[in-house]
Protein backbone atom coordinates (compact mmCIF):
# COMPACT_ATOMS: atom_id res chain seq x y z
CA UNK A 1 0.00 0.00 0.00
CA UNK A 2 2.87 2.49 0.93
CA UNK A 3 4.44 1.71 -2.39
CA UNK A 4 1.68 2.44 -4.34
CA UNK A 5 1.03 5.75 -2.46
CA UNK A 6 4.48 6.48 -3.36
CA UNK A 7 4.35 5.73 -7.18
CA UNK A 8 0.95 8.37 -6.92
CA UNK A 9 2.88 10.87 -5.40
CA UNK A 10 5.90 10.79 -7.34
CA UNK A 11 3.32 10.37 -10.74
CA UNK A 12 1.56 13.43 -9.25
CA UNK A 13 5.13 15.62 -8.73
CA UNK A 14 6.01 14.72 -12.15
CA UNK A 15 2.83 16.43 -13.79
CA UNK A 16 3.34 19.48 -11.21
CA UNK A 17 7.42 19.71 -12.53
CA UNK A 18 6.71 19.43 -16.14
CA UNK A 19 3.86 22.88 -16.17
CA UNK A 20 6.23 24.64 -13.48
CA UNK A 21 9.76 23.58 -14.45
CA UNK A 22 8.62 26.44 -18.12
CA UNK A 23 7.78 28.79 -15.39
CA UNK A 24 10.59 28.78 -13.24
CA UNK A 25 13.23 28.34 -16.22
CA UNK A 26 12.20 31.26 -18.04
CA UNK A 27 12.20 33.84 -15.64
CA UNK A 28 9.68 36.50 -16.82
CA UNK A 29 10.89 36.76 -20.05
CA UNK A 30 7.47 34.88 -21.83
CA UNK A 31 4.02 36.04 -22.06
CA UNK A 32 3.13 32.20 -22.27
CA UNK A 33 0.67 33.19 -25.28
CA UNK A 34 -1.60 30.48 -26.33
CA UNK A 35 -0.80 28.10 -29.53
CA UNK A 36 -4.32 28.51 -30.51
CA UNK A 37 -3.86 32.35 -31.00
CA UNK A 38 -0.73 32.36 -32.56
CA UNK A 39 -1.71 29.89 -35.05
CA UNK A 40 -4.74 32.31 -35.38
CA UNK A 41 -2.14 35.32 -36.02
CA UNK A 42 0.04 33.38 -38.45
CA UNK A 43 -3.11 32.31 -40.25
CA UNK A 44 -3.93 36.02 -40.79
CA UNK A 45 -0.57 36.85 -41.79
CA UNK A 46 -0.50 34.39 -44.08
CA UNK A 47 -3.96 36.19 -45.89
CA UNK A 48 -7.03 34.27 -44.41
CA UNK A 49 -9.73 36.01 -44.04
CA UNK A 50 -12.12 35.18 -41.65
CA UNK A 51 -15.75 34.83 -42.90
CA UNK A 52 -17.63 34.26 -40.37
CA UNK A 53 -17.90 35.54 -36.45
CA UNK A 54 -18.31 33.76 -33.17
CA UNK A 55 -22.23 33.45 -32.54
CA UNK A 56 -21.27 34.44 -29.09
CA UNK A 57 -18.13 35.65 -27.65
CA UNK A 58 -17.07 36.32 -23.41
CA UNK A 59 -17.46 40.05 -22.95
CA UNK A 60 -13.78 40.44 -21.29
CA UNK A 61 -11.22 38.19 -20.17
CA UNK A 62 -13.03 37.54 -17.04
CA UNK A 63 -16.15 36.00 -18.42
CA UNK A 64 -13.95 34.06 -20.49
CA UNK A 65 -12.00 32.10 -17.66
CA UNK A 66 -15.02 32.21 -15.33
CA UNK A 67 -16.70 29.72 -18.65
CA UNK A 68 -13.34 27.82 -18.77
CA UNK A 69 -13.30 27.35 -14.96
CA UNK A 70 -16.87 26.19 -15.47
CA UNK A 71 -16.21 24.09 -17.84
CA UNK A 72 -13.11 22.26 -16.05
CA UNK A 73 -15.43 22.30 -13.05
CA UNK A 74 -18.09 20.17 -15.01
CA UNK A 75 -15.68 17.59 -15.80
CA UNK A 76 -14.13 17.47 -12.18
CA UNK A 77 -17.45 17.15 -10.72
CA UNK A 78 -18.61 14.63 -12.79
CA UNK A 79 -15.21 12.52 -12.41
CA UNK A 80 -14.88 12.86 -8.92
CA UNK A 81 -18.53 11.63 -8.42
CA UNK A 82 -18.48 8.66 -10.64
CA UNK A 83 -14.80 7.47 -8.86
CA UNK A 84 -16.46 8.24 -5.67
CA UNK A 85 -19.32 5.77 -6.79
CA UNK A 86 -17.13 3.05 -8.18
CA UNK A 87 -15.57 3.36 -4.91
CA UNK A 88 -18.52 2.88 -2.87
CA UNK A 89 -19.94 -0.03 -4.48
CA UNK A 90 -16.54 -2.06 -3.97
CA UNK A 91 -16.19 -1.15 -0.72
CA UNK A 92 -20.08 -2.46 -0.25
CA UNK A 93 -18.94 -6.04 -2.03
CA UNK A 94 -16.30 -6.24 0.18
CA UNK A 95 -17.93 -5.73 3.28
CA UNK A 96 -21.30 -7.70 2.16
CA UNK A 97 -18.72 -11.05 1.32
CA UNK A 98 -17.35 -10.26 4.58
CA UNK A 99 -20.29 -10.34 6.26
CA UNK A 100 -21.51 -13.05 4.51
CA UNK A 101 -20.42 -16.91 4.86
CA UNK B 1 -5.84 23.12 -31.54
CA UNK B 2 -8.67 25.15 -31.81
CA UNK B 3 -9.18 26.18 -35.70
CA UNK B 4 -10.54 29.66 -34.56
CA UNK B 5 -14.17 30.57 -35.83
CA UNK B 6 -14.21 31.71 -39.71
CA UNK B 7 -10.80 30.62 -40.68
CA UNK B 8 -10.84 27.81 -43.00
CA UNK B 9 -12.55 29.08 -46.28
CA UNK B 10 -16.02 27.75 -47.20
CA UNK B 11 -15.12 24.71 -49.01
CA UNK B 12 -12.27 23.15 -46.63
CA UNK B 13 -15.33 24.33 -44.06
CA UNK B 14 -17.72 21.84 -45.75
CA UNK B 15 -15.16 19.22 -46.68
CA UNK B 16 -14.53 18.80 -43.09
CA UNK B 17 -18.08 19.31 -41.74
CA UNK B 18 -18.53 15.86 -44.15
CA UNK B 19 -15.57 13.91 -43.55
CA UNK B 20 -16.59 14.59 -39.49
CA UNK B 21 -20.36 13.46 -39.82
CA UNK B 22 -20.11 9.94 -40.48
CA UNK B 23 -17.75 9.24 -37.51
CA UNK B 24 -19.95 11.47 -35.24
CA UNK B 25 -22.97 10.08 -36.24
CA UNK B 26 -21.18 6.44 -35.95
CA UNK B 27 -19.94 7.40 -32.18
CA UNK B 28 -23.34 8.31 -31.37
CA UNK B 29 -25.28 5.21 -31.91
CA UNK B 30 -21.96 3.43 -30.24
CA UNK B 31 -22.49 5.02 -26.78
CA UNK B 32 -26.25 4.76 -27.58
CA UNK B 33 -25.73 0.71 -27.47
CA UNK B 34 -23.13 0.75 -24.80
CA UNK B 35 -25.59 2.50 -22.58
CA UNK B 36 -28.18 0.37 -23.86
CA UNK B 37 -26.61 -2.86 -23.78
CA UNK B 38 -24.08 -2.46 -20.56
CA UNK B 39 -25.64 -0.21 -18.34
CA UNK B 40 -22.91 -1.11 -15.85
CA UNK B 41 -20.46 1.32 -18.07
CA UNK B 42 -22.40 4.01 -18.06
CA UNK B 43 -20.36 5.72 -14.87
CA UNK B 44 -16.82 4.51 -16.93
CA UNK B 45 -18.71 6.13 -19.91
CA UNK B 46 -19.19 9.74 -17.65
CA UNK B 47 -15.71 9.37 -16.93
CA UNK B 48 -14.23 9.15 -19.71
CA UNK B 49 -16.68 12.74 -21.00
CA UNK B 50 -15.46 14.27 -17.86
CA UNK B 51 -11.65 13.70 -18.41
CA UNK B 52 -11.58 15.27 -21.92
CA UNK B 53 -13.89 17.94 -20.70
CA UNK B 54 -11.90 18.62 -17.92
CA UNK B 55 -8.38 18.40 -19.84
CA UNK B 56 -8.71 20.46 -22.54
CA UNK B 57 -10.40 23.51 -20.44
CA UNK B 58 -7.25 24.26 -18.73
CA UNK B 59 -4.04 26.10 -21.02
CA UNK B 60 -0.83 24.85 -19.26
CA UNK B 61 2.84 26.71 -20.00
CA UNK B 62 5.40 25.02 -22.38
CA UNK B 63 9.61 25.35 -22.42
CA UNK B 64 8.52 27.03 -25.22
CA UNK B 65 7.54 30.24 -24.11
CA UNK B 66 4.24 29.82 -24.88
CA UNK B 67 0.90 27.68 -23.76
CA UNK B 68 -1.69 25.07 -24.87
CA UNK B 69 -4.03 22.60 -23.37
CA UNK B 70 -3.97 19.09 -23.87
CA UNK B 71 -6.90 16.75 -24.95
CA UNK B 72 -7.76 14.09 -22.54
CA UNK B 73 -9.14 11.90 -25.57
CA UNK B 74 -6.84 8.87 -25.23
CA UNK B 75 -8.11 7.35 -22.07
CA UNK B 76 -12.04 7.22 -23.50
CA UNK B 77 -10.21 5.18 -26.68
CA UNK B 78 -8.71 2.77 -24.25
CA UNK B 79 -11.63 2.43 -22.60
CA UNK B 80 -14.32 2.56 -24.85
CA UNK B 81 -12.79 2.37 -28.61
CA UNK B 82 -12.67 5.54 -30.71
CA UNK B 83 -15.63 5.48 -31.94
CA UNK B 84 -17.12 6.73 -28.35
CA UNK B 85 -14.64 9.79 -28.27
CA UNK B 86 -16.39 11.02 -31.45
CA UNK B 87 -19.23 12.14 -29.95
CA UNK B 88 -17.76 12.95 -26.27
CA UNK B 89 -15.14 15.10 -28.34
CA UNK B 90 -17.47 17.05 -30.16
CA UNK B 91 -19.64 17.86 -27.39
CA UNK B 92 -16.81 19.18 -25.84
CA UNK B 93 -15.86 20.94 -28.94
CA UNK B 94 -19.51 22.61 -29.32
CA UNK B 95 -19.45 23.59 -25.84
CA UNK B 96 -16.24 25.73 -26.29
CA UNK B 97 -17.65 27.37 -29.96
CA UNK B 98 -20.78 28.57 -28.27
CA UNK B 99 -19.80 29.58 -24.96
CA UNK B 100 -16.15 30.64 -25.14
CA UNK B 101 -15.82 31.48 -29.08
CA UNK B 102 -12.94 29.12 -28.44
CA UNK B 103 -13.32 26.93 -32.15
CA UNK B 104 -15.81 27.86 -33.90
CA UNK B 105 -19.42 26.64 -36.04
CA UNK B 106 -17.30 26.31 -39.37
CA UNK B 107 -14.23 25.13 -38.09
CA UNK B 108 -16.15 22.76 -35.98
CA UNK B 109 -15.87 20.03 -38.66
CA UNK B 110 -11.90 20.15 -38.75
CA UNK B 111 -11.72 20.75 -35.34
CA UNK B 112 -13.66 17.80 -34.88
CA UNK B 113 -11.85 15.29 -37.34
CA UNK B 114 -8.56 16.42 -35.18
CA UNK B 115 -9.55 16.16 -31.65
CA UNK B 116 -12.38 13.73 -31.33
CA UNK B 117 -11.23 11.45 -34.67
CA UNK B 118 -7.91 11.25 -35.45
CA UNK B 119 -6.41 11.76 -31.88
CA UNK B 120 -8.44 9.14 -30.38
CA UNK B 121 -7.50 6.85 -33.02
CA UNK B 122 -3.87 7.53 -33.10
CA UNK B 123 -3.80 6.70 -29.16
CA UNK B 124 -5.91 3.63 -29.32
CA UNK B 125 -3.18 2.28 -31.88
CA UNK B 126 -0.19 3.44 -29.77
CA UNK B 127 -2.11 1.66 -26.93
CA UNK B 128 -2.80 -1.81 -28.99
CA UNK B 129 0.69 -1.88 -30.18
CA UNK B 130 1.90 -1.67 -26.63
CA UNK B 131 0.09 -4.24 -25.18
CA UNK B 132 0.89 -6.33 -28.63
CA UNK B 133 4.63 -5.94 -27.78
CA UNK B 134 4.11 -7.08 -24.41
CA UNK B 135 3.56 -3.57 -22.25
CA UNK B 136 0.83 -4.00 -19.02
CA UNK B 137 -2.46 -1.62 -19.22
CA UNK B 138 -0.54 1.14 -17.70
CA UNK B 139 2.16 1.72 -20.69
CA UNK B 140 -0.60 1.70 -22.65
CA UNK B 141 -2.42 3.98 -21.45
CA UNK B 142 0.57 6.11 -21.21
CA UNK B 143 1.37 6.05 -24.88
CA UNK B 144 -2.31 6.58 -25.74
CA UNK B 145 -2.78 9.65 -24.19
CA UNK B 146 0.52 11.15 -25.38
CA UNK B 147 -0.14 9.81 -29.11
CA UNK B 148 -3.54 11.17 -28.78
CA UNK B 149 -2.41 14.15 -27.63
CA UNK B 150 0.43 15.16 -30.45
CA UNK B 151 -1.82 13.57 -33.23
CA UNK B 152 -4.30 16.30 -32.21
CA UNK B 153 -2.12 18.97 -32.81
CA UNK B 154 -0.21 17.70 -36.00
CA UNK B 155 -3.39 16.91 -37.65
CA UNK B 156 -4.33 20.67 -36.98
CA UNK B 157 -1.06 21.84 -38.58
CA UNK B 158 -1.89 20.02 -41.20
CA UNK B 159 -5.80 21.21 -41.78
CA UNK B 160 -4.21 25.04 -41.86
CA UNK B 161 -1.36 24.35 -43.88
CA UNK B 162 -4.08 23.07 -46.52
CA UNK B 163 -6.01 25.95 -45.94
CA UNK B 164 -3.12 28.51 -46.49
CA UNK B 165 -0.29 26.70 -48.51
CA UNK B 166 2.70 28.85 -49.01
CA UNK B 167 3.62 30.75 -51.97
CA UNK B 168 7.25 29.40 -52.64
CA UNK B 169 6.88 26.18 -51.08
CA UNK B 170 3.64 24.98 -51.16
CA UNK B 171 1.81 23.04 -48.49
CA UNK B 172 4.94 21.38 -47.36
CA UNK B 173 6.50 24.73 -46.49
CA UNK B 174 3.31 25.87 -44.51
CA UNK B 175 2.78 22.70 -42.26
CA UNK B 176 6.88 23.18 -41.21
CA UNK B 177 5.71 26.87 -40.03
CA UNK B 178 2.04 25.48 -38.26
CA UNK B 179 3.91 22.72 -36.64
CA UNK B 180 6.40 25.39 -35.61
CA UNK B 181 3.63 26.77 -33.55
CA UNK B 182 2.62 23.76 -32.14
CA UNK B 183 4.72 20.82 -31.97
CA UNK B 184 7.64 22.00 -29.74
CA UNK B 185 4.85 23.28 -27.00
CA UNK B 186 2.59 20.26 -27.06
CA UNK B 187 5.49 17.82 -26.45
CA UNK B 188 5.99 18.52 -22.28
CA UNK B 189 2.31 18.70 -22.44
CA UNK B 190 1.59 15.50 -23.72
CA UNK B 191 3.40 13.89 -21.39
CA UNK B 192 1.92 15.63 -18.63
CA UNK B 193 -1.18 14.10 -20.47
CA UNK B 194 0.10 10.84 -20.09
CA UNK B 195 1.03 10.87 -16.44
CA UNK B 196 -2.47 11.96 -15.75
CA UNK B 197 -3.36 8.73 -17.66
CA UNK B 198 -1.71 6.59 -15.77
CA UNK B 199 -2.78 8.37 -12.55
CA UNK B 200 -6.82 8.07 -13.53
CA UNK B 201 -6.17 4.18 -14.75
CA UNK B 202 -4.39 3.66 -11.25
CA UNK B 203 -7.66 4.49 -9.82
CA UNK B 204 -9.99 2.87 -11.92
CA UNK B 205 -7.67 -0.58 -11.39
CA UNK B 206 -8.03 0.08 -7.69
CA UNK B 207 -12.06 0.66 -8.12
CA UNK B 208 -13.45 -0.55 -11.08
CA UNK B 209 -11.60 -4.09 -11.90
CA UNK B 210 -14.57 -5.82 -12.56
CA UNK B 211 -15.61 -3.21 -14.88
CA UNK B 212 -12.12 -3.02 -16.47
CA UNK B 213 -12.15 -6.36 -17.19
CA UNK B 214 -15.32 -6.79 -18.85
CA UNK B 215 -14.10 -4.47 -21.19
CA UNK B 216 -11.30 -6.81 -21.67
CA UNK B 217 -8.50 -4.42 -20.51
CA UNK B 218 -7.01 -6.22 -17.30
CA UNK B 219 -6.65 -10.28 -17.29
CA UNK B 220 -9.32 -11.50 -14.98
CA UNK B 221 -7.28 -11.79 -11.58
CA UNK B 222 -6.88 -14.61 -9.65
CA UNK B 223 -8.93 -14.44 -6.21
CA UNK B 224 -7.36 -11.53 -4.46
CA UNK B 225 -5.43 -12.31 -0.75
CA UNK B 226 -6.92 -10.39 1.69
Amino acid sequence: MTRSRLVTALLVLGVVVLIALPLVLDGGTSEFAGTDATAAALAEERGAQPWFESVFSPSSAEVESGLFALQAALGGGVLGYVLGRLRGRRLAERSREDGGT
Amino acid sequence: MHIAEGFLPPAHAVGWTLAAAPFVVHGARRVATEVRERPENTLLLGAAGAFTFVLSAIKLPSFTGSSSHPTGTGAGAVLFRPPVMALLGTIVLLFQALLLAHGGLTTLGANVVAFAVVGPWAGYGAYRLTRRVGGGLLPGVFAAMVVADLATYVTTAAQLALALPDAETGIAGALVKFLSVFALTQVPLALGEGLLGVLLFRALTANARPELERLGLLAPAPEPAR
